[in-house]
């Protein structure tokens, strides 16, 4: 127990976190590029190249229009990056500020809150999105809020119960007796030795984040073209299944490698982390 | 009995707030209907018209209380989008009426495969000590966490739709037609749903067999003489199955929410297709009627699965 900062710097490598942190970093290594440069363009057409299978030319090979998949996996890989990197940190920081005062603090607040938070945990978030996504309409921006504000419960509780568990330590007593201020006991002193717990649930919602996102862009209600994305992708794929098995497989596989990806890594950095204590 | 009441007007308050929240959600819409019906170029009477016939003219209490007394009384609503012949439009009854049964059958499917398969595969895995089926069934239940579901929805469709022949991806067979057919074109769809809650129900009546075996009374069963298939199947499995009750009912809430992206995948013409349909066309009443819906079916569930658990064990009865 003690001090999240040490135990962040601490501690040994192991498979999960190595194998985690490769997977991850090739994945988020290709979406970045991908928003910037591909190695095809990722509208030009080409009739001649129509199906092609994987080769070294078009490493996925290519699609019904004869553009490059990996160019487009690529692009699709950067979309999902950023809108589940913001919805992450749209959740997560209100879930930080709301779950630190519910915790901390108590009473009235945390009656409420964590009633509508037991409402909200009480049926499937995919139906909450899509009440959000049909109120507000589809489109990158309101797939970041939807999911953002389904997120937002499961961090209150992990926050919130850190800050329980940590609001009558020691040194938070001995803190409020020397009269340092609720907000600096709150952020400063607080915080960062929550965030060992914290960063794993961030990667979870990261993963749930991308999960979200390609299924409501599968749907026809998530991301809209021209916006990449690899969720659309597949659902345009899936008509040519038979004819062209890699054109599904391309885009499916990269989801499951970047979700796989990130487990690993929060599983890795889960046994370090356990190991210490 | 007491319990059974105090749990009854805990499910009716929450159904009153969810219908509300339904309700009031669909009433902050931007965009006014009555234009997206009919078009920016009608006339103002013509608007204020239709207006009146949808009853969008009188306040918002007095609309929910005559929207849930039309629903109580099983009248739903018009669809805005589906017509059903010239003058009328579609009613929201109508519409749904086909499709539920679709949706009901798939989520019974996925539900047998799921108990059929994970309870036998949970025992054994409990209970072999082999290395290599832990490895096995470890990696499955964490890769079946990283696949979504349409995609492995697409898998399944590859593998035993067109490598395998098994059914003929896209060609659904309606129940009136061949109820048979439509069966076996549901089992690929339902296999799919399965597959994951599959992994997550045996890995947790793994654990949960494991933690019973460190009970007391399985050393006493053990030192009365008891086999160990009697210890296994006659005191462990029984008391084992207790929380897994509880999960399943979890699980068959997460159906209903899996059947939705599901239904897309393999061209299911049930209730969650409509769904999205509705969404992109913005067609609130029938959003409203189908969150209304399937969120009660959540909710219920979670009510039968509270009272029979107390049904099944009576020792937490009283509280």
């Amino acid at each position: 127990m003690g001090d999240g900062r040490k135990k962040w710097g601490a501690g040994k490598w192991n498979k999960y976190l190595l194998a985690g942190l490769l997977m991850t970093g090739l994945a988020l290594l290709m979406g970045l590029v991908g928003l910037f440069w591909t190695p095809y363009s990722t509208t030009a057409m080409s009739a001649a190249e129509k199906f092609d299978a994987p080769s070294l030319g078009h490493l996925f090979g290519t699609d019904n229009f004869g553009r490059d998949i990996f160019s487009r996996v690529m692009e699709g890989m950067g979309t999902t990056v950023v809108i589940s990197s913001l919805v992450v940190l749209f959740s997560g920081s209100v879930g930080i500020l709301l779950g630190a005062l519910t915790g901390y603090f108590g009473g009235m607040l945390d009656e409420i809150v964590m009633r509508v938070v037991d409402a909200v945990n009480g049926f499937p978030s995919i139906l909450l999105t899509l009440v959000i996504i049909s109120i507000l309409g589809s489109g990158k921006q309101n797939v970041i809020l939807s999911l953002g504000i389904v997120f937002v419960p499961s961090y209150i509780r992990i926050v919130r119960s850190e800050f329980i568990r940590l609001r009558d330590a020691d040194y938070i007593r001995r803190a409020r007796l020397m009269g340092v201020g609720r907000m600096r006991i709150l952020f400063v002193h607080i915080l960062p030795n929550i965030f060992s717990v914290f960063w794993v649930s961030v990667m979870i919602g990261f993963n749930n984040a991308i999960l979200a996102e390609s299924g409501m862009s599968y749907l026809g209600i998530g991301v809209q073209p021209p916006d990449a994305s690899l969720g659309k992708m597949l659902s345009d794929a899936q008509g040519y299944l038979r004819t062209a098995s890699w054109y599904s497989l391309a885009p499916g596989l990269s989801i499951v490698w970047v979700v796989l990806g990130f487990a690993l890594f929060s599983e890795g950095i889960r046994r370090r982390n356990g190991r210490e204590q | 009995m007491k319990y059974f009441m105090k749990k009854l007007i805990t499910l009716i308050m929450t159904l009153f707030l969810v219908s509300v929240a339904a309700f009031l959600a669909f009433q902050i819409i931007p965009g006014d209907v009555v234009t997206s019906i009919l078009g920016t170029e009608a006339t103002p009477e013509r608007e204020e018209q239709l207006r009146e016939e949808l009853g969008l003219n009188k306040p918002p209490v007095e609309r929910y209380f005559s929207w849930v007394a039309d629903v109580l009384r099983g009248d739903l609503g018009e669809s805005y989008r589906y017509s059903k012949n010239m003058n009328e439009m579609m009613p929201v009854a109508e519409l749904i009426g086909d499709k539920l049964p679709v949706t009901l059958w798939l989520a019974a499917v996925s539900l047998v495969l799921i108990v059929v398969i994970a309870i036998p595969l949970g025992v054994l895995w409990a209970r072999s000590s082999s290395h290599f089926l832990d490895a096995v069934l470890g990696v499955v239940t964490q890769a079946s966490m990283a696949v979504p579901s349409f995609f492995l929805g697409i898998l399944v469709t590859y593998l035993f739709g067109i490598l395998l022949k098994l059914f003929a991806p896209g060609s659904y067979i309606s129940c009136q037609e061949d109820f048979g057919g439509f069966l076996k074109y549901l089992l690929f769809p339902a296999l799919s749903i399965a597959i994951p809650k599959i992994a997550m129900t045996a890995r947790f009546l793994r654990n949960s067999m494991l933690t019973e075996l460190q009970s007391d009374y399985v050393r006493t069963a053990y030192s009365k003489g008891c086999t160990k298939r009697r210890v296994m199947y006659g005191h462990v499995l029984r008391n084992a199955m207790m929380p897994v009750v509880t999960f399943l009912g979890m699980i068959i809430a997460e159906i209903v929410a899996g059947s939705i992206v599901i239904e897309q995948v393999f061209g299911l013409p049930g209730i969650g297709r409509l769904l999205i349909s509705s969404i992109s066309t913005r067609d609130f009443p029938v959003v409203e009627i189908l969150i209304l819906y399937i969120t009660f079916v959540v909710i219920f569930v979670y009510f039968l699965v509270d009272i029979l658990y107390r049904v099944i064990d009576p020792r937490i009865s009283e509280v």
